[in-house]
């Protein structure tokens, strides 16, 4: 394999070389993310699998729920355009900027979580516990709150790694690769939320 | 040049986070359609799998980044995330058992 050589005549097999040419910061967190996709690929398709065999699944989300619900998905795809907006001031420098948007995009997901959270709170007050519920569907409860359950955990995690970058970044103890680092982070939550909102709420509204 | 430059990227996010809310718009107009269950998830899913690319290409740089990165974590995780469908078959034999 010696005839495969970069410009400088080195052989690509020696070492040394940059294949992926990312920073080893940002390799992680893709290789993070892909173990991640992974966990909530099992979960989504455990909570499909208990509804494909179960003869009545509940559907609890009516009118309201899917309105909040779609609330929840522009708070997140709005962070995320202010994320996007953060890692590019952070490219060129501009730290108040890249603080201004990070402040913004911790906001909606601070706002998605509330509002995760009231929303929580008004099936438990319904009677839908991880346990059981009015419908007699144990695993609906078990499977919705598992899901959304770790949802909500990295949404909370993501929060508080934003918070910490972006107080280091403005304090000048973080480089704009950390900013970009945690804003893909982010936005594979995002992108999480894109299946789990129609996966467990659109195909779960009251017709 | 660097002025427009930037300004440029904002209009390509902006345009990207127009798009993600439309398919989202059309994801929910669809869920109050009368449907059959699987076609219903089979819709929603494609829609999903659009605003994922749209993510992943865009907001995540994975279009700018090199093709041997793109190559390294897409079709692994496409792999085995076939895999996992390997499960609904034996929903389906439960469901079978439960009728």
């Amino acid at each position: 394999m010696a005839e495969i050589a970069n410009e400088t005549g080195v052989s690509a097999w020696g070492g040394g070389g940059s294949p992926y040419a990312v920073s080893s910061k940002k390799l992680g967190m893709w290789l993070f993310l892909m173990s991640d996709t992974l966990t909530f690929t099992a979960f989504l398709i455990a909570y499909s699998y208990v509804r494909l065999a179960s003869v009545e699944w509940p559907r609890p989300f009516g009118g309201m729920s899917i309105f909040m619900a779609s609330v929840m998905t522009l708070c997140l795809l709005s962070s995320s355009l202010t994320m996007v907006m953060a890692v590019a001031a952070a490219k060129r420098q501009q730290i108040r900027q890249t603080v201004i948007w990070m402040v913004a995009t911790i906001g909606g997901g601070v706002l998605f979580m509330i509002l995760h959270i009231n929303e929580w709170l008004t099936l438990i007050h319904e009677g839908v516990t991880p346990f059981g519920n009015p419908w007699g569907v144990p695993l609906f409860g078990a499977s919705f709150f598992t899901l959304t359950g770790l949802h909500m955990t990295h949404v909370t995690g993501g929060v508080i790694y934003l918070a910490i970058v972006a107080f280091g970044f403005g304090k000048g103890r973080f480089e704009a690769e950390d900013v970009e680092v945690s804003g893909l982070y982010w936005h594979f939550v995002d992108l999480v939320w894109m299946f789990i909102f129609p996966m467990v709420y659109l195909l779960s509204n009251q017709m | 040049m660097m002025s427009s430059d930037h300004d440029n990227h904002n209009r390509l996010y902006l345009t990207v986070w127009s798009g993600l809310l439309i398919l989202t718009v059309v994801e929910v107009v669809l869920a109050y359609q009368t449907l059959p269950v699987a076609l219903m998830l089979g819709l929603l899913l494609m829609l999903s799998f659009g605003k994922t690319g749209l993510i992943l290409a865009y907001f995540m740089h994975l279009r700018y980044e090199r093709l041997s990165l793109v190559l390294t974590i897409i079709p692994a995780v496409a792999f085995c995330i076939a895999m996992m469908f390997i499960f609904f078959p034996d929903g389906q034999r439960v469901l079978d058992l439960r009728q």
